[in-house]
């Protein structure tokens, strides 16, 4: 393999998106479709968009899912996006209770229907919000170059909660509510929202993924 | 007129839920636009339109196919793969999208959303279908509405030239039920007009779902922004004809936003 960077190649994943992220930097990236192109990635990306169930079935019907576990265990760099980082965690409880990938301790859980100052919050979650701080520092991570506030695009019912504080990297805020948006442990990277469609913000965070 | 304070979330950043989408109609390969969905005209090349409502900081991109024979299907799916390319904001399509299979097609040409009307009111289950085979982020429900007076709207399909007896408030809770994300809401009287949008229907179907609202039609000037907004509860707003005709471009609307204090993206 010689590409710096592989996307997961599954049925539930929204790979094109993120390739032509990657083809603006110049970078054409290698797509990992069964273990062994997954076992050889220098990165790796896993996409994920719709039911956390259907992405976690799709992986495993294409057999990739202990692959994946692998590659995290090695410590290259890797990405979850979207439902591709909710898949990390223990379980969600989008339409019954699915186990996830299980390499982060922590659950995925529905977005409240009213936010911590009374508003209604229309589900799903779709828009712009800015990155927060949380106690982790940013400094030798992959936002550490991001100004605070840099807004992204995010779009989902389901948010993570991880079980480690540590492992909350960046939040955002909605109407008093804090709503997990990047997790990081290690080189193990996981953003709710999606670089690849968060303009120039996006791009550089992607950028920022390559220099890993 | 009631003004909302500026929502800041905590660190007084504030809450950027409103977004601002350009929409484009299109017609076989040009970018067009018509007044109350009748007669047409020519402005240009959509995707050249589209990089420019980018680089000005559109949070998404809405392309309306207007005719959507056949041919002209293809000529959309170039235009919708080359906009891909170059413009990385979530892109929608919506137009004579009658099937699953025509969804999948125009998500695998590069739209992120298909917005669809008069498929789904001869087809409801469609929604669910699509739904549950894509996600509900991806499924957009649009609903063209006319004033029937009263406090009542209608649901028309087919560009605004067939009505269907549905009741736009009923349809939009019952498309929620069936899986639909969003909701693209237009109003067939105040589109193209430039005289605001219709809030007493935005504020309606708003309140009567939990799905966001995309209000369309009408926006001219920018106290139609904060109108709709404000009065009307819309989660987003979709402009057509004030952008095409360059009567104010994005970085105006969105700087006369923030300084109404409406929760806009700051930075683009």
């Amino acid at each position: 393999m010689n590409a710096p960077v592989s996307i997961v190649d599954y049925e539930a994943g929204n790979m094109l998106s993120i390739c032509r992220a990657f083809r603006h930097f110049g970078i054409e990236p290698a797509l990992a479709a069964d273990p062994d192109s997954v076992a050889q990635a220098e990165r790796l990306v896993l996409p994920g968009v719709g039911a956390f169930g259907a992405c976690m079935a799709g992986l495993r019907s294409a057999k990739l899912d202990q692959s994946v576990v692998a590659f995290i265990a090695t410590g290259r760099p890797f990405l979850g996006i979207c439902v591709g980082m909710q898949m990390l965690f223990d379980e969600s409880h989008e339409f019954g209770v699915h186990a996830g990938l299980g390499v982060m301790p922590g659950k995925v859980l529905p977005i409240p229907s009213v936010a911590e100052d009374g508003m209604p919050l229309k589900r799903p979650v779709i828009g712009w919000h800015g990155l927060e701080h949380t106690s982790q520092n940013w400094s030798n991570t992959l936002l550490e170059s991001q100004p605070t506030d840099t807004e992204v695009y995010f779009v989902h019912s389901f948010s993570a909660h991880p079980e480690r504080d540590e492992d909350v990297l960046a939040v955002y805020d909605k109407h008093g509510t804090k709503i997990t948006a990047v997790v990081r442990h290690g080189e193990i990277y996981g953003f709710q929202f999606h670089p690849e469609k968060s303009g120039a913000a996006g791009l550089k965070i992607i950028r920022a993924f390559l220099d890993l | 007129m009631e003004t909302t304070p500026v929502r800041l979330g905590r660190n007084n950043l504030s809450v950027a839920d409103l977004r601002l989408i350009a929409r484009l109609d299109i017609k076989g390969p040009n970018l067009i636009k018509g007044i109350q969905l009748e007669g047409v005209r020519k402005i240009g090349d959509p995707n050249e339109f589209a990089v420019r409502y980018y680089e000005q900081g559109a949070d998404e991109i809405l392309y309306m196919d207007a005719v959507a024979s056949l041919y002209e299907r293809n000529l959309l799916f170039d235009i919708v793969g080359r906009t891909a390319e170059n413009v990385f904001v979530p892109i929608t399509v919506g137009g004579g999208i009658r099937t699953v299979e025509d969804a999948r097609d125009m998500l695998r040409a590069g739209a992120d959303k298909v917005a669809i009307n008069s498929a789904a009111t001869l087809l409801p289950q469609l929604i669910s279908e699509v739904a549950e085979r894509f996600g509900s982020q991806c499924m957009v429900l649009q609903i063209d509405a006319k004033d029937r007076g009263s406090g009542a709207w209608e649901v028309y399909r087919d560009g605004g030239r067939e009505h269907t007896g549905l009741d736009v408030i009923e349809w939009a809770v019952r498309g929620q039920e069936l899986g639909a994300g969003e909701i693209l809401l237009t109003s067939i009287d105040k589109e193209g007009t430039r005289r605001g949008f219709d809030i007493d229907l935005t504020r309606s179907v708003s309140n009567a779902v939990s799905i966001p609202v995309i209000a369309s039609g009408g926006m001219g000037r920018p106290e139609h922004l904060a109108a709709v907004v404000e009065s009307g509860h819309a989660d987003a707003v979709a402009m057509a004809f004030v952008l095409h005709y360059a009567k104010m471009t994005l970085n105006d609307i969105r700087a006369d936003a923030l300084a109404r204090g409406l929760p806009v993206r700051q930075q683009t």
